[in-house]
């Protein structure tokens, strides 16, 4: 489904990404760890067509997606859940969901999004930035599964949520896994990492230095978090 | 009391021009972040306009009222697709160059063929004389000008928190990456934005034709005051552009009323109210501090 080749990438002089190389297959969800300043939101930058400054191979379904434009990438079937949850402040919750085009062939209606998430409904009429944490990362993740999105890009969806919400967000991609949504998912929470990707990929100083499967995290589970520091 | 509310209708009528001239400016940097500085130079071509298919072609007053803001508006998306829409990726500096820069040339234009003399335009048939209004009478069309801009305002209004377009205009302007990511097209809607801003500048032109001086510098005046009109709404913020329009021409006109005695006081207090709601509010009345990208 997305397959990453000898991505470079730079800030100004400073190079973030080296040569980094990684692949996520149809229906798979795939993590991506590291520790902070490793690349990894930029690497997701990179594929949403987002950082200018990068040289490589992306790669979507088989077809390069070069220079194509972020929202040229949205239609194709990218969907975008960035780190600071993307809420608009001069949006009701209901437009935030009803803003992205539908991109692919089973969109989540309005309706089942609301059936899923009663409290989303509750303040369908309100600023989406009034929404709680979680609640704004709820909107974000159904967002993109009412466009209808093949693949998603998360990055750090868990960050500073309380252990149920944690598992609602869990839940919420094992759902979408389940309907053959393909995700790659930027993760520093381990357990929260192998409870719901099939696969993981370590980035570090820019380059992809291990790829994972969920046993081997489990086994180096220590060594791995002494790494990220976490 | 009587001379109060003549003074607050008077406050009103002013501040139906500022209100348009700021709404165009605030829609027009929420989507291109670009500070038109050519907006007065619209509100001119815009009475001239009128002006000019009247003495020349005998087009009265409403088709003006329709026709000029429309081929402003083309003129604008002309000229934001050869010139302005290559601001975005340079120093701020740059804008006020360019922008400023088309406004000298467009009056010199009108100045080169009309002179800086000021041209007379009559208000339309229906819309002369005066309304009693018991306390006081007011001028028909005056009258006119002050509901029309609200209903103007209130369209707009509308549109932006009713329709798909206003969402999108909503969401680029807050949030221009996050809305290219979701899957919009934001470039496409920049040019038709810059357009209707424009639009706006030229309706108000039109309107103001009948009742004030149609010269060449007749937006460079204006637009200074514009400015600070903007700057106190709070650069960007739609509402705040209309209130604070409305607002200033207010206490404009409550300041000639009150404080003749204070001559210096009365003329410049715009630019007092504007430090004092600076020193306030750093991003304005209704402005928010900008949001990342």
């Amino acid at each position: 489904m997305l397959r990453i080749e000898n991505l470079s990438a730079w800030y100004g002089e400073a190079q973030v990404l080296r040569d980094a190389g990684l692949h996520v297959d149809p229906g798979e969800v795939v993590t991506l760890v590291g520790r902070n300043g490793a690349g990894k939101s930029t690497l997701l930058r990179c594929v949403m067509g987002l950082h200018t400054g990068w040289r490589g191979t992306v790669e979507l379904g088989g077809t390069a997606l070069g220079n194509l434009s972020a929202d040229r990438r949205a239609r194709l079937g990218l969907g975008w859940v960035p780190d600071d949850r993307g809420s608009y402040a001069t949006l009701t919750v209901t437009e935030n969901l009803t803003l992205p085009p539908t991109v692919g062939p089973d969109p989540w209606s309005l309706e089942r999004v609301y059936e899923a998430f009663p409290a989303l409904y509750q303040r369908r009429n309100s600023a989406a930035t009034t929404l709680s944490g979680g609640e704004q990362q709820m909107l974000a993740l159904a967002r993109v599964l009412r466009m209808g999105a093949r693949m998603l890009l998360c990055d750090e969806p868990t960050e500073g949520l309380a252990p149920l919400l944690v598992q609602q967000v869990g839940d919420l991609l094992r759902e979408a896994k389940r309907h053959g949504v393909t995700v790659l998912l930027v993760e520093q929470n381990l357990r929260f990492a192998t409870s719901v990707a099939d696969r993981h990929y370590l980035l570090a100083e820019g380059r992809v230095t291990a790829a994972m499967e969920n046993s081997e995290v489990r086994s180096r589970e220590r060594e791995l978090l002494s790494y990220l520091g976490i | 009391m009587t001379a109060l509310l003549q003074s607050t209708f008077n406050g009103l009528v002013s501040g139906a021009f500022y209100a348009l001239l700021a709404l165009g400016l605030a829609v027009i940097f929420g989507m291109l972040r670009v500070v038109n500085f050519a907006h007065g130079a619209f509100y001119m071509l815009g009475a001239f306009g009128a002006y000019v298919l009247l003495a020349e072609a005998g087009v009265p007053f409403w088709v003006a009222l329709v026709v000029v803001p429309l081929a402003l508006a083309l003129l604008g998306m002309a000229l934001e697709r050869a010139f302005i829409h290559r601001l975005t990726r340079l120093d701020p500096l740059y804008n006020f160059l360019l922008t400023f820069g088309l406004t000298l040339i467009l009056q010199d234009l009108v100045k080169l063929r009309y002179g800086v003399q000021s041209s007379p335009y009559e208000a339309p048939a229906g819309l002369r004389g005066s309304v009693d209004f018991g306390l006081f009478d007011f001028p028909t069309y005056r009258v006119f000008i002050l509901g029309f801009a609200v209903a103007v305002c209130v369209g707009v209004w509308w549109a932006l928190a009713r329709t798909r377009v206003g969402m999108i205009v909503r969401a680029a302007t807050e949030r221009p990456e996050l809305t290219r990511a979701l899957g919009i097209n934001v470039g496409r809607w920049i040019t038709p934005v810059f357009g209707f801003g424009i639009a706006l500048a030229g309706l108000a032109g039109v309107l103001a034709a009948p009742m004030r001086a149609v010269n060449p510098l007749m937006g460079a005046d204006l637009i200074i005051v514009v400015f600070a009109v903007v700057v106190i709404g709070g650069l960007g913020s739609i509402f705040g552009s209309v209130a604070a329009g409305f607002g200033i021409g207010m206490v404009q006109a409550w300041a000639e009323a009150y404080l003749s005695a204070f001559p210096i006081v009365a003329q410049t207090i715009v630019f007092i109210v504007m430090a004092a709601v600076l020193l306030w509010r750093p991003a304005g009345l209704f402005g928010r501090a900008e949001a990342p990208a």
